[in-house]
């Protein structure tokens, strides 16, 4: 089979492939670096950031469900100023891109972050208005288009020539609405989804499973609504390029968000089965482009033919 | 370094209704990892489950041809039953070992204290300190003391509490541990393995004697390496630590007993 060229282009930053790793699911990236070379990697999306370090929620944070898990993890993370003295340069070691992921309980915190992070030398911001595990802020900006326009344009403002990529929850009626008013506000690109809002009982105690009763949803058992949404979205907004993330495991999953409009894909919790996930999701991408005589796998982008 | 494996089970043993016994073929695990009891291997349970699940390892062997692990563990849910209906032959996708263990010094004294299906993680601790520390087994019931004939031959001395009287001492191993620290002032430290509560109350006698006290903790999991951070164990300081990477051995005094 021919070479497929598997280099993607996100908001301006190329990737050497498409196959990204979702922020909270792969830490700092040093635990996974004892299994392979991270600069296999599209890009590493580090652990969610907040201006001070959080402890995050109380446990249990995690609950299996039918293809899926249950995470109320909380934001739990060292502080902005901590990752870029001690991960940033651990993490610049590697041929990948580094994407920060980002929360504010102000729009003038994820204003603050942004610069630090623009002056620190990171290749994407991903802006996060879709945690389901946090009371003030996360979705509350995820869910409101204005609210959401308004946290785009301040983190924009300040991260000077770092892309800004916006995040969003699945947890709305219209995903489209959001995207649009954050495509008006000067996003560079989206990425979806954030978990789906869930819940599990023991049904021998009557208690949920997690601590915080309620959770984000992620898995395979997600993938469909991921599809979906990435679909809506980049026909809303087709000029905006998408980083496509809910439940990829295998190459054919990470195809059908591509073909739905996504510019590359990010793996997540098929990491905790399978450390070596996100590169078994490269291969059979490649495999997969091949097989249909792509030259660049890029090429699947958007490529859907809807009936 | 090498952290995944495929391993086969060479040997299986029903220690009880609900306990399985399995000794791994491990490769160049147990020579490559960290010396020490107490850590943990991270095992796929078939492939519609997405967490793999966290098991102690009860003891381990190197060996030229290849390294043995044993575990031992209770059928609790889904994935655990899975685990039960493999046989000898069969092969089982293995991360280890895994994180921190009991810091112990092969030529100490300990007091080891198992409850239930956390007895097996403390015979690695007998085996490493050469049958020189003494088992205070505790369990249910008189089935729930496995591994009873491995303490005796690797411990100078065996103690066992049950809660409904059928085998040694009738309550919990708490009141053994006061017994035994009252009259032998000479141990080392406790090292613990358990249910929270028993864990706590091993803990707060073991204060009262002003012995340290390290205690492996339990907690869902998912990643098993310290990059998902869903195994919070909060800790007297307010931080919060993860049992798969800090853990899953912590010091009595640094946990919060009333989070």
């Amino acid at each position: 089979m021919p070479d497929v060229d598997l280099r993607v282009n996100l908001a301006g930053v190329t990737l050497k492939n498409p196959v990204v790793v979702a922020s909270g699911t792969f830490g700092f990236g040093r635990e996974y670096n004892q299994f392979y070379d991270l600069g296999e990697l599209g890009g590493i999306c580090a652990k969610g950031l907040t201006l001070h370090r959080r402890e995050g929620n109380p446990a249990p944070r995690i609950a299996e469900t039918p293809m899926g898990i249950l995470n109320s993890v909380g934001l739990q993370n060292p502080g902005v100023d901590a990752f870029i003295a001690e991960e940033l340069p651990f993490l610049r070691q590697f041929d990948t891109k580094v994407i920060a992921n980002i929360s504010g309980n102000t729009p003038e915190e994820y204003g603050v972050m942004c610069e630090k992070l623009d002056g620190a030398g990171v290749d994407l911001i991903e802006v996060n208005i879709s945690c389901p595990n946090v009371k003030a802020g996360g979705l509350a900006y995820g869910t409101r288009p204005e609210l959401a326009a308004e946290v785009t344009k301040v983190a924009k403002a300040h991260a000077g020539k770092t892309p800004v990529m916006v995040k969003l929850s699945p947890n709305v009626t219209d995903v489209t609405e959001i995207a649009k008013a954050v495509a008006d506000a000067g996003a560079d690109a989206l990425s979806l989804i954030n978990t789906l809002r869930g819940m599990r009982i023991d049904v021998n105690t009557g208690r949920p499973i997690l601590k915080m009763n309620t959770g984000g949803l992620s898995g395979p058992a997600v993938l469909p609504v991921a599809v979906r949404m990435v679909w809506e979205v980049h026909c809303a907004v087709p000029h905006l390029p998408i980083l496509g993330m809910g439940g990829v495991a295998r190459g054919e999953d990470a195809a059908q968000l591509m073909l739905a409009g996504a510019s590359a894909v990010a793996v997540g919790t098929a990491l905790f089965a399978d450390p070596y996930a996100p590169l078994a999701v490269r291969d059979g991408l490649a495999q997969l482009a091949a097989r249909q005589g792509l030259a660049r796998v890029a090429e699947l982008t958007g490529g859907v033919r809807p009936w | 370094m090498k952290v995944e494996r495929k391993c086969k089970i060479v040997s299986k043993e029903w220690l009880n209704r609900d306990a399985v016994y399995l000794v791994l073929e491990a490769g160049d695990m147990v020579r490559t990892s960290c010396a020490g009891p107490g850590r943990f291997v991270h095992i796929k349970c078939g492939d519609s489950l997405l967490l793999r699940r966290p098991i102690s390892v009860c003891s381990c062997q190197e060996d030229e041809r290849s390294d043995l692990v044993a575990i031992a563990f209770e059928v609790r849910g889904e994935g655990t039953r899975w685990l039960a209906g493999r046989e000898v032959g069969d092969t089982l996708d293995v991360m280890g070992l895994l994180g921190n263990g009991f810091s112990v010094k092969p030529e100490g004294r300990y007091l080891l204290v198992g409850g239930g299906i956390g007895i097996p993680p403390m015979r690695g601790c007998a085996q490493y300190t050469q049958g020189r520390s003494t088992a205070i087994l505790g369990g249910r019931s008189a089935d729930k003391i496995i591994l009873r004939d491995c303490f005796e031959g690797e411990c100078a001395k065996v103690c066992i509490a049950t809660d409904d009287g059928s085998l040694g001492y009738h309550g919990f191993v708490d009141a053994l541990v006061r017994q035994e620290l009252e009259q032998d002032r000479g141990y080392d430290a406790v090292l613990a393995c358990g249910p929270r509560p028993m864990l706590r109350n091993v803990a707060k006698v073991a204060e009262e004697f002003g012995v340290p006290c390290q205690v492996s903790m339990e907690e869902r999991m998912g990643c098993g390496v310290g990059a998902c951070l869903v195994c919070a164990c909060d800790m007297k300081d307010g931080t919060r630590k993860h049992v798969c990477k800090d853990g899953p051995v912590f010091d009595s005094r640094e946990v919060d007993w009333d989070a």
